[in-house]
């Protein structure tokens, strides 16, 4: 046990040093070329010979990796969260309908531009940084989780709750789709944008509010580790072994669309993270134990976003591919090489 | 039995349960009673709502009327955490993590115990160590619940119950996936456990044998919802045991206290004599072919069963012939020539 214990921390490390590793190589890596040293003098000094390279390092690059390990973190939690509370594999933020509703939200404030203010208003504040899509894509994902949490009231069926919010998620997308349908070309291309999803939007105070809300989210999931244990062998186990069910789902539920909601409005819908990382971390480590799986799956979230962010910019290259597109392309293929190698994710919940 | 505080106990307490406005009641007014260090057996056919009670006085479906007493306070006020430390149980469900180990399965009994971010302490350590030498999990311990058979995986959600320390342990059907060797390991280590550790044990079966073998108690839930309870041996002899799994096609036999299948009997009239074993087993295999065993020698069939030197053998007397046969096929052969 001892030895088992052992292996589970060398892998914990193992990660964050990973994790530091990216963080160091995403603010290197870009368009413009900035000598190592340089960089370290930036980081640890503050100070650089060239101006523009201290502005390219602390208001564009620090912050993109800082919102890269926060989406990391927050949406792997929430998925991980997710596949637990309702005891299956394919559960994850995106799955049960919450990052379509935030994405509602963000249509409505794009979409809806008939007059001349607030399309003025959009075009001025910018796609990422607008507060109004902030605002709106929180309130979506949080109608989404009332209605959901109301229905969880009522059917006490995780699988039949599943369903409902795949439903739900269905009738928000066919609700912006039919938006979509009657936008004008302009307003179109910004929210199309904001679905390819990026997280250089992120800046100034924006980063701490989101680090803030993000924050206020994970600590939610690591007290609800206990809780989370007791849920893994069924709600029958879990109330005999006196937890309160109800009051355990809404923590869970809480904290699930807090991060959800507020990564997806500054980063737009990222997707795979919150379903593939739990798996992954899962796979890694070889336990379903969340005191140790909540923290886990933050460092394996946000090495893989670094990476898929490292990956987006192609160093040296002056385009920047939408990390949506990079963590499906990058990621499902680990995914499959993981299952296929690892093959004990059946066994986690069967 | 009088004068000993029943850990659990019912008063007029009506079971069942109540969807779309309409109320099905399965049973009324069932006064009964957990004592310490007895294993009680509940008994009854599939549909007669064993699970219903099961579920019922574990507080995880209400009660429709009357109360439920968890030693001097009722169920129905006791919050959630208290329950916990009184009451545990293993369900017929089966776990779907593969990925904890058995040990982590026993851990997270202590649950109702630790604080809020699960760490155990020395009590919790020792009370887990107790539970896993009760039960004879060790060499488990270290496997992952896929990686167990049933019966193991059941013998470690008895552990977990353990570890839970409380004095009441519900199992629902804990026998109903495993073998006959593993229903008897389980049924001897619940009752073994109930002696060793004074708890209060109810257990929901269908093996009507292992329950007469090993229930200090019987609840035989009928169809009708009456509850009977008693000492098996006495629910035998007056007739409740009986009455209680009453169907055309069985008869119960007071005298080994087993159902038999009724068999239309043949026309042959056999008689048997011989090697005691072997015309017990000869017996069954007759009667399962439809003859007709006879009790005096008179009868055109005589048959003896011998065994020499490991060396068994059937004599056949009858219709002026003798023959012998070695085996019960050939004897049933023989027979049906005739």
């Amino acid at each position: 046990m001892a030895e088992q214990e052992n292996s589970k921390s060398r892998i914990l490390v193992g990660l964050a040093i990973f994790a530091v590793f990216f963080f160091v190589l995403d603010i290197m890596l870009g368009s413009v070329r900035i000598p190592i040293r340089e960089v370290f003098n930036i980081l640890f000094f503050q100070k650089s010979e060239n101006t523009a390279w201290l502005f390219i390092i602390e208001k564009i690059r620090l912050p993109k990796a800082f919102t890269a390990i926060l989406a990391g973190c927050g949406l792997s939690v929430s998925g991980l969260l997710m596949q637990t509370l309702f005891r299956n594999p394919l559960a994850g933020p995106s799955e049960l309908g919450i990052t379509a509703g935030a994405g509602l939200g963000v249509a409505a404030v794009m979409l809806a531009g008939g007059s001349s203010a607030s399309m003025y208003a959009i075009s001025q504040l910018g796609i990422s940084g607008s507060w109004l899509i902030v605002g709106m894509s929180s309130l979506g994902s949080a109608l989404v989780m009332v209605l959901i949490l109301a229905i969880a009231g009522r059917i006490r069926d995780n699988v039949i709750l599943l369903i409902v919010g795949v439903m739900i998620g269905t009738i928000t997308l066919s609700v912006i789709s039919i938006w979509q349908y009657f936008s004008a070309p302009e307003q179109l291309q910004e929210y199309i944008m904001w679905t390819f999803g990026s997280l250089s939007g992120v800046t100034n105070y924006h980063l701490y509010v989101l680090s803030g809300v993000v924050l206020f989210g994970l600590t939610l999931a690591f007290a609800a580790s206990k809780s989370l244990n007791a849920m893994l062998l069924g709600e029958n186990y879990a109330r005999s072994m006196g937890l309160s069910v109800g009051k355990a789902r809404l923590i869970i539920m809480a904290s699930t669309s807090i991060l959800t909601g507020s990564i997806t409005a500054f980063c737009g819908p990222i997707g795979f993270v919150g379903i593939a990382i739990p798996h992954i971390t899962r796979s890694l480590l070889g336990t379903a134990n969340h005191r140790i799986l909540v923290p886990a799956t933050c460092l394996t979230g946000a090495v893989l976003m670094l990476a898929c962010d490292i990956i987006a910019q192609l160093p040296g290259a002056q385009t920047v591919v939408p990390i949506n597109v990079v963590t499906s392309l990058l990621g499902a293929p680990i995914v499959i090489w993981v299952i296929i190698s690892r093959n004990n994710i059946r066994s986690s919940f069967s | 039995m009088t004068g000993v505080q029943p850990y659990l106990a019912t008063e007029q307490l009506t079971i069942g349960y109540r969807s779309k406005g309409l109320t099905k009641v399965i049973s009324s007014n069932l006064n009964l009673a957990l004592h310490p260090g007895n294993l009680v057996c509940l008994l009854g056919s599939n549909g007669s709502g064993k699970s219903t009670l099961m579920r019922t006085l574990a507080g995880l479906q209400p009660a429709l009327d009357g109360n439920i007493k968890i030693g001097q306070k009722l169920l129905a006020e006791l919050p959630p955490e208290e329950l916990a430390r009184k009451l545990s149980l293993v369900l017929t469900e089966r776990i779907e993590v593969g990925n904890l180990t058995a040990r982590e399965i026993i851990t997270l009994g202590r649950t109702p115990y630790t604080g809020w971010l699960g760490i155990l302490n020395v009590q919790d350590r020792e009370k887990i160590d107790e539970a896993v030498s009760l039960t004879h999990v060790e060499d488990l311990l270290e496997k992952r619940a896929h990686q167990l058979s049933d019966g193991e995986r059941q013998k470690v959600m008895v552990a977990r119950a353990l570890a839970q320390d409380t004095d009441l342990i519900l199992l629902d059907e804990p026998t109903a996936h495993l073998d006959l060797p593993n229903r008897i390991e389980m049924m001897n280590l619940l009752h073994d456990l109930a002696r060793t550790t004074g708890k209060a044990i109810l257990l929901s079966t269908h093996e009507l044998d292992l329950a007469l073998q090993t229930a200090d108690y019987l609840w035989l839930l009928k169809h009708d919802g009456e509850v009977s309870a008693g000492v098996p041996e006495d629910l035998v002899l007056n007739g409740s045991f009986e009455s209680a799994f009453l169907k055309a096609g069985f008869s119960f036999d007071k005298m080994s206290g087993t159902f038999h299948v009724n068999k239309q009997s043949g026309p042959l009239t056999v008689y048997l004599e011989g090697d005691e074993l072997l015309v017990s087993w000869t017996k069954r295999a007759l009667k399962r072919a439809g003859f007709t065993l006879a009790i005096i020698a008179n009868s055109h069939l005589k048959i003896r069963a011998m065994s020499e030197n490991a060396v068994l053998s059937w004599e056949i007397e009858g219709f002026d012939k003798t023959q012998t046969v070695n085996s019960i096929e050939d004897l049933l052969h023989t027979l049906r020539q005739f």
